[in-house]
């Protein structure tokens, strides 16, 4: 199981609110670790934050597991158009309508195509802030601009509607549990090498196999119907109660609310059997169903 | 009705060419009009397998960018006049294929062949892309090792979502061709067996080509292995896979060298 003599190694991302920092980290508690974040994804109007992989260095001294979470945001996404003289003078007309409008909110700056120079950016940064936008991340950009103080770049971002919601609405009543719809999202093609679901709203059932090379991440659960041989990472927005249940289990890697199990560490008499994984006490359990 | 036909893998050298020349030459074989076309631009191979490589006057890409009609660049085959070779610049970068170029040129093939059949580069970059972009048929091409096998999984994932027929919603029919199997050897476990390559890829399977010389010594003498030595074991595998392309009913077997009772006996061959 996941004792092992080197300090257990959690894979989480850590969501910090828009509001304490623009922007989004992996956060160490503590303890030295090589944090390696390139997969983190974040995006245009949909923010997904992604399982990170970490290496932690095997340690001499036992020391607390460092947890990562991962957490979905919408932010709105601002296009400058050129001139941009003109398009803060349409900017201002418009947020004068709505006043505060830009006040709470997490703008990602999408500046893709757009024929402008380091110093322009920069500017158009500063204007911004003059005008009590935050921008979290900016899309497109070229990496030269993106120097210290200047936002985190962004991409893969999913397109979603952004809700206008007069704020004069009174606030909804709590649906009572029966009534809420539990996500979850149905796949009934295989999940090919290199593919990757990422569902952090609930439950992901895979009718198929998961090929080696591809990973499902999903917010709660995850259910294969056919053989797992790449990853699965479940409750991946932090969920210890997510289980993994699959058909034939030969998986690289899997994973629930950070915590997780490679090939080499796993059980080899589950090896090519139906199981099923879940947490208890922050180990890893896994059993062969009947 | 003509179908254009990509032949594509992930991993290279798995044998995409030398299936591309056997197949267009076995659907050739039946009467149809078929032009083979090399989109692995900067290497250009398969005018060679096909030898047609003294021929060469103009290629795909002086067709793609408007420098010459596709009737000059068309080699019309030596052996089968219903066969045509379009072949690949190996003078040129492979970024000189453009997307609206490749979209005319084939739709111009369409008019003009029965069958249109693609032979891919190896990999998911962008001449890939363009290969099976217009694809109605693929057939993806896998040796029996896991690392050929992985690379393919990745190609049907793109050839599911990065293809014309794709993103209309339409399905793409796909085909699995497994080549340079060697049954005796599959059985003592030293390379994967068809079923484990079937189960892992979830697609039909197309045919199963034989370790052989004959594929070698054919596409050193510049002939499809399907025209120059018809009754080896890997060219009768082409000739049934290209029937069942066609939509043919016939029983899978693995076709194993015919050899006489004396070579069978002192003819042993080196393994």
């Amino acid at each position: 199981m996941l004792t092992r003599a080197a300090p257990a190694t959690r894979i989480f991302l850590q969501a910090l609110t828009p509001s304490e920092t623009h922007g989004f980290f992996v956060r160490s508690v503590n303890g030295p670790g090589v944090v390696n974040h390139s997969l983190t994804s974040v995006s245009h109007r949909l923010l997904n934050r992604r399982q990170i992989a970490i290496v932690a260095t095997p340690a001499s001294k036992q020391r607390a597991a460092i947890r990562f979470r991962g957490r979905s945001f919408l932010a709105t996404v601002l296009a400058p158009e050129l001139p941009l003289a003109e398009w803060l003078a349409e900017l201002d007309k418009l947020s004068k309508r709505s006043e505060g409008y830009f006040a709470s909110r997490p703008v990602i700056l999408d500046v893709t195509g757009l024929a402008i120079t380091k110093r322009d950016f920069a500017e158009l940064i500063a204007m911004l802030y003059e005008r009590e936008i935050k921008v979290m991340g900016v899309e497109g950009a070229d990496p030269s601009w993106l120097g210290f103080g200047m936002p985190p770049s962004v991409s893969g971002g999913k397109q979603t509607e952004i809700l206008h919601k007069p704020s004069a609405e009174p606030p909804k009543q709590q649906q009572s549990f029966a009534d809420r719809a539990i996500p979850s999202l149905l796949i009934e093609t295989p999940v090919r090498s290199g593919q990757s679901i990422i569902f952090p709203q609930g439950d992901v059932t895979v009718v198929g196999s998961v090929a080696s090379g591809a990973e499902i991440i999903a917010g709660n659960s995850i259910h294969i119907y056919g053989t797992l041989r790449g990853r699965a990472i479940a409750g991946s927005t932090g969920n210890a109660g997510a289980r993994i249940f699959c058909q034939k289990f030969e998986a690289e890697l899997i994973a629930i609310d950070g915590l997780y199990q490679t090939a080499d560490d796993l059980d080899a008499s589950l090896r090519g059997r139906p199981i099923q994984a879940w947490l208890a006490n922050d180990k890893m359990n896994m059993a062969a169903l009947a | 009705m003509s179908q254009v036909l990509v032949v594509t893998s992930g991993k290279g050298g798995v044998g995409k060419t030398t299936s591309t020349a056997a197949i267009g030459a076995a659907l050739a074989l039946s009467g149809q009009r078929v032009a083979v076309v090399d989109f692995d631009v900067g290497l250009r191979n398969l005018d060679l397998v096909m030898g047609a490589e003294r021929r060469v006057v103009y290629d795909l890409i002086n067709v793609v960018q408007g420098e010459a009609k596709l009737q000059q660049a068309l080699i019309r085959d030596k052996r089968l006049d219903t066969l045509y070779v379009l072949p690949a610049s190996q003078t040129r970068d492979k970024d000189a294929l453009t997307e609206e170029g490749v979209t005319r040129v084939m739709e111009e093939l369409r008019n003009h062949f029965d069958w249109v059949v693609c032979d891919s580069p190896a990999g998911i970059e962008r001449g890939a892309m363009l290969a099976m972009r217009h694809a109605d048929v693929a057939i993806v091409v896998t040796n029996p090792e896991v690392s050929s096998v992985r690379d393919s999984d990745r190609i049907i994932g793109m050839l599911d979502s990065k293809t014309v027929k794709a993103e209309k919603g339409e399905y793409m029919e796909k085909h699995l061709l497994l080549t340079r199997y060697d049954a005796a050897r599959a059985e003592r476990g030293q390379m994967l067996k068809v079923d484990d390559v079937l189960e892992i890829l979830s697609i039909p399977l197309l045919g199963i080509i034989p370790e052989s010389e004959a594929v070698l010594n054919a596409s050193n003498v510049g002939c499809p292995v399907t025209l120059v030595d018809s009754d080896s074991a890997p060219a009768r595998a082409y000739l049934d896979a290209a029937r069942r392309l066609e939509g043919e009913n016939i029983p899978m077997v693995v076709p194993s060298e015919r050899r006489g009772f004396m070579s069978k006996l002192f003819g042993r061959r080196a393994a």
